[in-house]
């Protein structure tokens, strides 16, 4: 990973932290956890214009857990789909940061999501349509580890094996927490890969989903033929702000004045 | 009178628009053969797309199509529109994507297959939802007028088809969206309804004439957007209006009429109906007649017997 991708990760981090401390609310925990795979997507892998957000050709990303919101703005702002200036703006009246992702309001979202299990629903009728109309774009969603109790996302992960979709990455976002507790405590995902991949997916496994080089790795790495690719990304919730940092207590939270001086400290560009 | 059911009128049509516009998809959850989506399966392989029973995936994967520059018309029984209703609400209503739905089976009409399956619930659920377009065709031509109507509107719309077959009306029947259509001229009270409703109450008007009774009859083919004045200029001219709708007398086309002429003085409204209850297994005919949906039904209640 080279420097200014680092500082890029870093920034992003920063903008989380300001965006939920200025909201007085929003969450920070599953925000911070995919930075590094959101970067990389529009950094570094998708064929994106800020220019030209609606561009028909373009790759598309779904943020199915919809709540990771502050994460996809601030990687969105610092790629230049619209001004860091309107950070301050979310969860107010009338932004174009809504409190979960909008794209009738926001340049750069592909997809509204919020409730789960809908994103990657979304995200797959996308690569539908772009195979059943010989069009070459590819589509990328995010899901959750919680928001896989959905049992959409399975008759998505279905679909999307069925239909051999070979242009669609779904990334698992592993962290292991969620808003009542850990995984295991709410509701068990047993050997979550396993069961993916008798879903019909290509699962590819990435150790440290916070580490760039992996994520990117994991990334390029191409699709076997007729399969829809899911990269296990084991993150940590909360990830680069020591205090957030496997603590389900921050998956909803904003940190105060307080607690935002004490992240940034940590997180010096 | 020759008889086609709504679903396969809708069928044949959709089968039919496939020829002419290749960006028209259509998407099922295993009952193409029911929802009569077989049709245009047939005709347009590649642009059909069976999502098995997930009517939530289904719905979803529709409205991702729709982003890539496709009109997808989803089907499956009407009964399931609530299954499916998150989908609907967030990620077709919520950002106004171009997303049809096709629902069959409504209303106690569907018959045997019992309580379970007969929707009286959806034009309640549909027309709540901002953005949405609600049609209920009353036979086989108008069936291809809404879809005309569905695919000229940007956004979602829903509409209610029936199973049973019903007479195709022989009347010239102009058909604007949005606006009612006087079907019976009449000087006493207004019948106004829909879908199979319809022609019932053309049958009723002629039981009630019998009685000396000169009943208006207006078909009401977009329950959304209402048509606020074209009703209340009829409650002004008649005094009294008696829905009539194959569906709950809660949220459907008679709360639509309520709230249009809430703030009118001395207009009555009458709401027929299923009174707030389930239906049963039965004959269509059956039915109908046990609920005082048929024509001689309706016409007792006019009647006041």
């Amino acid at each position: 990973m080279d420097a200014s991708i680092r500082s890029t990760c870093t920034q992003v981090r920063r903008d989380i932290i300001n965006m939920t401390a200025d909201a007085g609310c929003g969450h920070p925990g599953g925000s911070l956890s995919i930075v590094e795979a959101l970067v990389a997507l529009y950094f570094d892998v998708m064929n994106i214009d800020p220019q030209n957000p609606k561009a028909e050709n373009r790759d598309r990303f779904v943020l199915s857990k919809g709540h990771a919101a502050p994460a996809l703005y601030a990687v969105l702002g610092e790629r230049g789909f619209f001004s860091t200036e309107e950070f301050k703006q979310f969860r107010q009246l009338d932004s174009i940061l809504q409190g979960h992702p909008d794209m009738k309001r926001c340049p750069g979202v592909d997809a509204s999501t919020g409730s789960l299990g809908q994103g990657i629903s979304i995200a797959t009728g996308m690569a539908l349509g772009a195979k059943a109309q010989g069009k070459s774009f590819n589509v990328y969603t995010m899901i959750g580890d919680g928001e896989s109790q959905e049992g959409l996302v399975w008759e998505a992960c279905m679909a999307a094996a069925h239909y051999k979709l070979d242009n669609l990455t779904i990334l698992f976002d592993h962290n292991g927490l969620q808003i009542d507790g850990s995984n295991d405590e709410v509701m068990s995902l047993g050997d979550v890969s396993a069961k993916f991949a008798a879903f019909g997916l290509d699962v590819v496994e990435v150790a440290d989903g916070n580490d760039y080089d992996q994520v990117l790795a994991a990334l390029k790495q191409p699709h076997k033929p007729g399969m829809p690719k899911l990269i296990h990304l084991h993150t940590t919730k909360g990830k680069g702000v020591s205090f957030m940092e496997n603590d389900a207590g921050w998956h909803g939270k904003a940190p105060n004045a307080e607690q935002r001086e004490k992240a940034l400290k940590e997180l010096e560009v | 009178m020759e008889k086609k059911a709504t679903r396969v009128a809708y069928g044949e049509y959709m089968a039919k628009l496939g020829e002419t516009n290749d960006k028209l998809v259509v998407l099922d959850a295993d009952l193409a053969g029911a929802t009569m989506t077989q049709y245009f399966k047939k005709a347009h392989p590649d642009r059909f797309f069976d999502c098995g029973i997930a009517e939530a995936n289904m719905v979803d994967l529709a409205a991702g199509m729709s982003t890539t520059g496709l009109i997808p018309f989803c089907s499956t029984f009407a009964v399931f529109a609530s299954r499916c209703l998150d989908q609907i609400r967030n990620t077709v209503c919520y950002p106004k994507m171009n997303v049809k739905f096709a629902f069959t089976h409504a209303g106690i009409t569907l018959g045997e297959d019992g309580g379970s399956h007969q929707a009286l619930e959806d034009i309640a659920i549909m027309r709540a939802l901002p953005n949405m377009t609600v049609f209920v065709p009353c036979d086989a031509n108008e069936t291809e007028r809404c879809i005309d109507a569905a695919m000229a509107i940007n956004g979602p719309v829903y509409i209610r088809l029936a199973r049973l077959p019903s007479p195709i009306f022989e009347m010239d029947m102009p058909f604007i969206p949005g606006k009612v259509n006087v079907l019976r001229e009449g000087k006493d009270e207004v019948l106004l309804c829909s879908g199979v409703m319809v022609s019932e109450c053309m049958a009723a008007a002629e039981l009630l004439a019998a009685q000396g009774k000169d009943v208006c009859v207006v078909n009401c083919h977009t329950i959304k957007p209402f048509d606020v004045e074209g009703v209340q200029a009829l409650a002004k001219a008649h005094g009294h209006i008696y829905t009539v709708e194959e569906h709950n007398v809660i949220g459907g086309l008679g709360d639509a009429a309520a709230a249009a002429l809430v703030n009118m003085d001395g207009v009555k409204l009458t709401k027929l109906g299923m009174q707030d209850v389930f239906g049963e297994s039965g004959k269509p005919a059956d039915l109908l007649r046990k609920y005082k949906l048929d024509a001689q039904g309706i016409a007792d209640t006019v009647l006041g017997k």
